[in-house]
C-alpha cells in the first residue's frame, strides 16, 4: 500500500468514527400542525392572508362599539378620550404642533385595524369579539374616517383592498437592508 | 491648583486638560495618590469635621441581627432607589417603569429596577402551561414546552435594552426639568442566559423563502413584531435568565426574546410563537409606533438599532454638588452598533472636550461606565458627555439632530413620547448653589 493509499485509509476510518460518534443535534421540539397552531395565528398581513371568513358594516359596528364600552377609552365616535382618538389627524408635516400619528391620517394599512382590535381589543377582555364583530368594528372605525362607505361590506375579501391614504408614506430607514 | 507628584514615577499632570476644571482621566488609575493634590482646600475642613463626632458602636455591632432572609431585597436605608411608574393604577394604556439611574452604579442594572414598558400589566405565566411555536415557512413547525427549552446548550450575553422612545423628553422646545430617570430611564443593562434563536431555526429548518421572522408575546394585547430574518442567524437570544435567575415577570418570565441592540419593543417579551414569513406583518408597532415621523411629512420605518448614546448620571438632576472640589463625573454610554470607542465629557457646554477613562470590560451592545475626574470652581458649568462607537457614529449635538427630524413643536409632559430613537447629547447645568439640572446647550 503506498503511503498515500494509508493515508486516504486513515482518513476514511477517523471519517466512519466520527460519524458513529457523532452526537445528535439537540431537538426537543414536539412536531405541532397547522390547524393545532391556529388559535394563535392570528397575524394578518397587509394581502390579508389568513383573514377568518366573517364580515361586518359600519352600522353594526356602531352598535358593537356602543355595546362593548369601546368610547369609555376612545371617546364618542372615536374621538378620543383616555386612549387615543380613532378619527381625524391632520397633515403630517403641521410646523405649529406635534402632528397626530392616527388611523386616517397616517396608519398605511387597514388590514392592521382588523388584526390589532382582534388581538388586543377591548383592553380589559380582549379575543372575546367574534371575527364578524372585529370587521363591523373595523367598518365602522374605516367610514368614520371617510376611507371607505357607510354601507360597504369588511369582509377577507374587501378588507385588503382598501387603500389607506398614506399607504405610501413609509420610508425604510436602512433600504439596503431591509 | 498645586499638583503633587506620584511616588516613584511621574504623576499624571493635574492641570486641566479642558475647560472648567477638567483633568486628565488618567489620574483615575492606580493608587489615587496623584489625586490627592486635587483636594485642596476642601481637605482640612474634612478633617474637623471627622474629629467634632467621636466614633461609636453603632446597635449592629453589639446585638445579633434578624435571621438572614431567604432572598435578599436591599437595605431598608435605600428605600428610595425605585423606578417610577407612569401608571401605577393600571388605567387601560400602556405602564411605563423607570430605571433610577442616577442612584445606581457600575453597568449592570439590578433586575427588579430594570425598565418596563408593558401593554397589559404584569403578565404573570405559569411556565408549566406556557407554550413557544416556531412555524410559517419551515420544514417542520414546532412547539416546545418550557422544559424542552431549558435543554439546549445556552450562551451568556451582558446587553442592554432601550426602548425606541426612551430620551423622547429631550425632544421638547424647552429643556423639561426632570431626572436621568425620568429622561433617560427606559434602558437598562442586563447579563442573559438563553438558547440561540438560530439553535431552533435549524431544528425547525428555514425555507429559504423566508426573510422575515414575526415574534409575539403572551400578554394582553398579544404584542406581536416582524424582525429580519438575519437578526436571528446574527445574535437574536431565546432568553430564560436574567442576572443569573430567571427572567423577571415584567422582563418576560419565562421567556423573552433578545435582540441585542435593537429597539426594546422588539426584544418581544413573553413570547409565545414565532412565525417566519417573507415580508413585515405591518403590525400597530411597526406602522403608527416605532415610525419616525419626518419634517416633510414621510416617516421612516425599519428603524432597528438603538444609535450611540451617553449620560451622565454622577452628578446629575437631584445629586447636587456639595460645593467646590474633586469630583468624578460618571456615566453610561452604549450603542446598538457594537462597542463603545470613545466618550468624551464637556464641563463648559460643548466648547471644549475630554476624553474619559472607559471601564473595562468594554463590551459590545452593553452599558460601559465613563468616568472623568473634574475639580469644580463653584463656578457655573455645563457638563456634557459625547459618545463615538466602533462604527464611527457620533452622538448628535442637539442642532444636528433638530437639523435631521425637525425642530420640536412643544413641551410635553414628560412622560410622553413626541421622537423616538432620540440619541440627542444631555446637558446638566450646575449653579453656582450647586444645583444640577437639565439645560439646552
Amino acid at each position: 500500500m503506498s503511503m498515500r493509499d494509508q493515508i486516504a485509509l486513515a482518513a476514511a476510518l477517523l471519517l466512519t468514527a466520527c460519524a458513529a460518534n457523532a452526537a445528535d443535534a439537540p431537538r426537543f421540539g414536539q412536531p405541532i400542525t397547522a390547524a393545532d397552531i391556529a388559535p394563535w395565528d392570528i397575524s394578518i398581513p397587509p394581502d390579508g392572508t389568513g383573514l377568518p371568513p366573517g364580515s361586518g358594516t359600519a352600522s353594526q359596528g356602531e352598535k358593537v362599539y356602543a355595546e362593548r364600552g369601546c368610547g369609555a377609552c376612545h371617546g364618542e365616535k372615536g374621538a378620543g378620550g383616555m386612549s387615543g382618538p380613532l378619527v381625524g389627524g391632520g397633515p403630517l408635516d403641521a410646523k405649529d404642533r406635534e402632528p397626530q400619528k392616527l388611523i386616517g391620517n397616517y396608519w398605511p394599512y387597514a388590514t392592521t385595524v382588523f388584526d390589532f382590535t382582534r388581538r388586543a381589543m377591548p383592553w380589559q377582555s380582549p379575543k372575546t369579539l367574534t371575527d364578524s364583530e372585529v370587521y363591523a368594528l373595523t367598518a365602522y372605525i374605516l367610514a368614520l374616517n371617510k376611507i371607505i362607505g357607510e354601507t360597504d361590506v369588511m369582509d377577507a375579501q374587501t378588507l385588503p383592498k382598501v387603500k389607506m391614504p398614506n399607504r405610501d408614506g413609509f420610508i425604510s430607514k436602512y433600504p439596503e437592508k431591509y | 491648583m498645586s499638583t503633587r507628584k506620584r511616588r516613584g514615577g511621574a504623576s499624571p499632570s493635574l492641570e486641566p486638560v479642558a475647560g472648567n476644571g477638567l483633568l486628565d482621566r488618567r489620574a483615575l488609575l492606580g493608587s489615587g495618590i496623584a489625586l490627592a493634590g486635587a483636594a485642596g482646600a476642601g481637605t482640612g475642613a474634612l478633617l474637623t469635621s471627622a474629629a467634632a463626632e467621636p466614633l461609636t458602636n453603632g446597635p449592629w455591632s453589639m446585638a445579633p441581627g434578624l435571621p438572614v432572609p431567604p432572598y435578599g431585597t436591599p437595605s431598608k436605608y435605600e428605600a428610595k432607589v425605585v423606578r417610577t411608574l407612569s401608571n401605577p393604577k393600571l388605567e387601560p394604556r400602556t405602564s411605563g417603569a423607570r430605571t433610577p439611574h442616577h442612584l445606581l452604579n457600575g453597568t449592570i442594572t439590578p433586575s427588579g429596577l430594570h425598565f418596563v414598558v408593558a401593554r397589559g400589566g404584569l403578565t404573570d405565566i405559569d411556565p408549566d402551561k406556557h407554550r413557544l411555536v416556531i412555524h410559517g415557512l419551515v420544514k417542520q413547525p414546532m412547539v416546545y414546552t418550557m422544559e424542552a427549552l431549558h435543554r439546549y446548550p445556552m450562551v451568556t450575553r451582558i446587553h442592554f435594552v432601550e426602548c425606541g422612545g426612551n430620551g423622547a423628553p429631550m425632544f421638547s422646545k424647552e429643556p423639561i426639568k426632570a431626572n436621568v430617570q425620568a429622561l433617560q430611564g427606559l434602558c437598562s443593562c442586563s447579563e442573559w442566559t438563553g438558547v440561540p434563536l438560530a439553535t431552533l431555526l435549524d431544528e425547525v429548518g428555514v425555507d429559504p423563502k423566508a426573510k422575515w421572522f414575526i415574534a409575539e408575546g403572551a400578554d394582553l394585547p398579544t404584542m406581536n413584531r416582524s424582525i429580519p430574518l438575519a437578526k436571528a442567524m446574527d445574535d437574536a437570544m431565546i432568553a430564560l435568565y436574567q442576572n443569573g435567575e430567571a427572567l423577571n415577570p415584567v422582563n418576560g418570565y419565562p421567556v423573552r426574546l433578545l435582540l441585542p441592540g435593537y429597539e426594546g419593543n422588539m426584544n418581544v417579551k413573553w413570547l409565545r410563537r414565532i412565525k417566519l414569513v417573507e415580508s413585515p406583518t405591518m403590525a400597530i408597532n411597526e406602522t403608527k409606533q416605532y415610525t419616525i415621523l419626518r419634517p416633510d411629512g414621510k416617516a421612516w420605518q425599519f428603524y432597528f438599532p438603538q444609535e450611540v448614546k451617553s449620560f451622565i448620571t454622577h452628578p446629575s438632576p437631584g445629586l447636587n454638588m456639595k460645593g467646590p472640589g474633586f469630583y468624578e463625573i460618571s456615566g453610561i454610554a452604549f450603542s446598538g452598533n457594537g462597542r463603545i470607542a470613545k466618550v468624551e465629557v464637556s464641563a463648559d457646554g460643548g466648547k471644549s472636550w475630554a476624553t474619559a477613562a472607559l471601564q473595562a470590560p468594554v463590551l459590545s451592545k452593553a452599558f460601559t461606565r465613563f468616568r472623568m475626574p473634574w475639580q469644580w470652581d463653584g463656578r457655573e458649568a455645563i457638563l456634557q458627555s459625547r459618545a463615538t462607537d466602533e462604527a464611527g457614529h457620533v452622538q448628535p449635538s442637539r442642532e444636528a439632530f433638530i437639523a435631521e427630524r425637525g425642530p420640536p413643536r412643544s413641551t410635553p409632559n414628560v412622560a410622553a413620547f413626541p421622537m423616538e430613537h432620540c440619541n440627542v447629547i444631555v446637558s446638566w447645568g450646575i449653579g453656582t448653589n450647586g444645583e444640577v439640572s437639565h439645560v439646552y446647550a
